[in-house]
């Protein structure tokens, strides 16, 4: 479990994060949405110790970042797993080597057990035959699901994912959505998701943060956001002309 | 103030690259891509360079030399203290400025505009240590590269004396022994020593601290290879005055 509490971040004169609070449960997809600039990334960089915040805590498990020793901070880090952006392969690297990676730098696992590893971990993103392959050859998806098998690897305690499914085409991008969600309960991580794709929301968006302008607008389940009534919320959901039938098929239902 | 943040940030990058070192068993297989992709690599220009600039300082010396009492072995001479003193060690950590330097800095800028720098922090590793401590190692080795330049720079000049017909073997290679101070080897290597440490360091800073994407990569390049050639320049005259004068 992470507890955020109150956290506020700033960039010069500029502030970011306005005093955010919330709890992202274990064994559950936590989703943080928000439209572009609201503050999303700083605040995902902030629960993976990349950003410092100026005020207020981030407790892992109970324990508070800001109070472990350098060395603590560097155990915590090797039980998170981060699915970047754009993925974040090292390009000099083969998916395999990719993978391997973590469990290179932080096990004495021998050569066999390390192979066997990332041979489960690669057939479990069904990327059983890119071992070989470098990140410049795989496709965006296939990068993506090399870049969750890199971040489950080492059995993770806390998963975080920055926008996973951007750039991917809609069928794709279910399939990282429902891999995400599978692995969450399969290995009963805290799994952290940062996105403004509405199909994840619908997805597998257990509990859902949404912020606006680096303040907690709403927080919830993909099972009550369409019921909101918050403007701001609904602003976001039914941006597009999809939702808004959706939103009329709920009123025709309630009805 | 910019320049002054600059300094204070470079220092403690040098401080942070001997911080919690990275697993040995990586750190080797680190430093030997390396030392092929920074010493190895290099080889080839740094002997074509110095091959033929040997030649023509040897041309030159021998074309300004038209008084008959100057005897013809003094184009060996003068050919072997510019190579030793100079050429070697200084005009090749310039060329090397432009290829190595911006090779590092590209492609840890790339690292960085890729958020890969970010999924080495996200791990718990130290991404100053793992990225610049290997090559700062492998430019180590950067003696190794200086030597061949000057044995070649002074056998490309044998090559122009003889086959341009400005003296004999013998008279070059006595003038090449004439005089001979091993003291002047001993500041030729001190200078290599601190170039290498120059040509790791300060491309590695600008690429590891540039912000923004591919033209700011480019960007950052160019000023890597400038900072690195005027932090050569200046401290080509510090440990001249210190070392010779």
């Amino acid at each position: 479990m992470i507890e955020v509490k109150d956290i506020h971040k700033s960039f010069g004169d500029s502030e970011i994060l306005k005093g955010i609070s919330t709890i992202f449960e274990k064994g559950k997809t936590n989703l943080v949405i928000g439209q572009s600039g609201s503050g999303k990334t700083v605040f995902i960089k902030c629960l993976l110790g990349l950003f410092v915040p100026e005020e207020g805590t981030i407790e892992y498990d109970g324990k508070a970042y800001s109070k472990l020793s350098s060395d603590e901070r560097s155990d915590l880090r090797a039980e998170m797993g981060m699915v970047f952006q754009g993925s974040a392969l090292f390009d000099s690297m083969t998916i395999a080597e990719n993978v391997k990676f973590p469990l290179r730098m932080f096990t004495k696992q021998s050569k066999s057990e390390m192979n066997d590893r990332v041979d489960f971990v690669l057939k479990r993103v069904n990327l059983s035959d890119a071992h070989n392959k470098m990140p410049s050859e795989a496709s965006g998806g296939m990068q993506k699901r090399a870049a969750i098998a890199r971040a489950i690897v080492n059995k993770p305690k806390y998963l975080f994912c920055d926008e996973p499914n951007s750039g991917l085409d809609p069928r794709t991008a279910t399939v990282i959505d429902n891999l995400i969600q599978e692995i969450t309960e399969e290995y009963d991580i805290t799994t952290v998701i940062n996105s403004h794709d509405m199909n994840s929301v619908m997805e597998i968006g257990q509990k859902i943060v949404f912020l606006k302008d680096g303040i907690k607008e709403w927080e919830g389940s993909n099972k009550n956001i369409f019921k909101t009534d918050n403007e701001a919320v609904t602003n976001f959901v039914y941006s597009s002309d999809l939702f808004k039938r959706v939103q009329k098929m709920y009123i025709e239902e309630d009805q | 103030m910019s320049y002054l943040h600059n300094i204070g940030a470079y220092f403690l990058m040098i401080k942070e690259m001997f911080r919690k070192p990275t697993k040995w068993s990586e750190m080797r297989r680190l430093i030997f891509k390396d030392i092929d992709d920074l010493i190895i690599g290099s080889l080839g220009i740094v002997a074509f360079i110095s091959f033929f600039v040997g030649g023509v300082v040897t041309i030159q010396t021998a074309l300004n030399i038209s008084n008959p009492l100057i005897p013809k072995s003094l184009v060996g001479f003068a050919t072997r203290q510019s190579v030793v003193l100079e050429f070697a060690p200084t005009f090749i950590s310039i060329i090397m400025a432009g290829k190595v330097g911006s090779f590092i800095t590209s492609s840890i800028g790339t690292m960085r505009v890729t958020e890969q720098i970010d999924a080495l922090e996200v791990m718990g590793i130290n991404a100053i240590n793992y990225l610049v401590f290997p090559k700062f190692i492998a430019l180590m080795l950067y003696p190794f590269v200086i030597s061949i330049a000057m044995f070649l720079g002074i056998l490309g000049g044998m090559a122009a004396c003889v086959y341009g017909g400005f003296s004999s073997v013998d008279d070059y290679i006595t003038g090449v022994q004439m005089d001979f101070t091993p003291f002047h080897m001993t500041y030729a290597f001190i200078k290599t020593i601190v170039f290498a440490f120059l040509l790791a360091t300060i491309p590695s800073y600008h690429g590891f601290y540039m912000r923004g994407g591919a033209l700011e990569v480019g960007k950052a390049s160019t000023t890597s290879f400038v900072w690195t050639s005027v932090m050569i320049i200046l401290l080509n005259y510090i440990l001249t005055q210190m070392l010779l004068s």
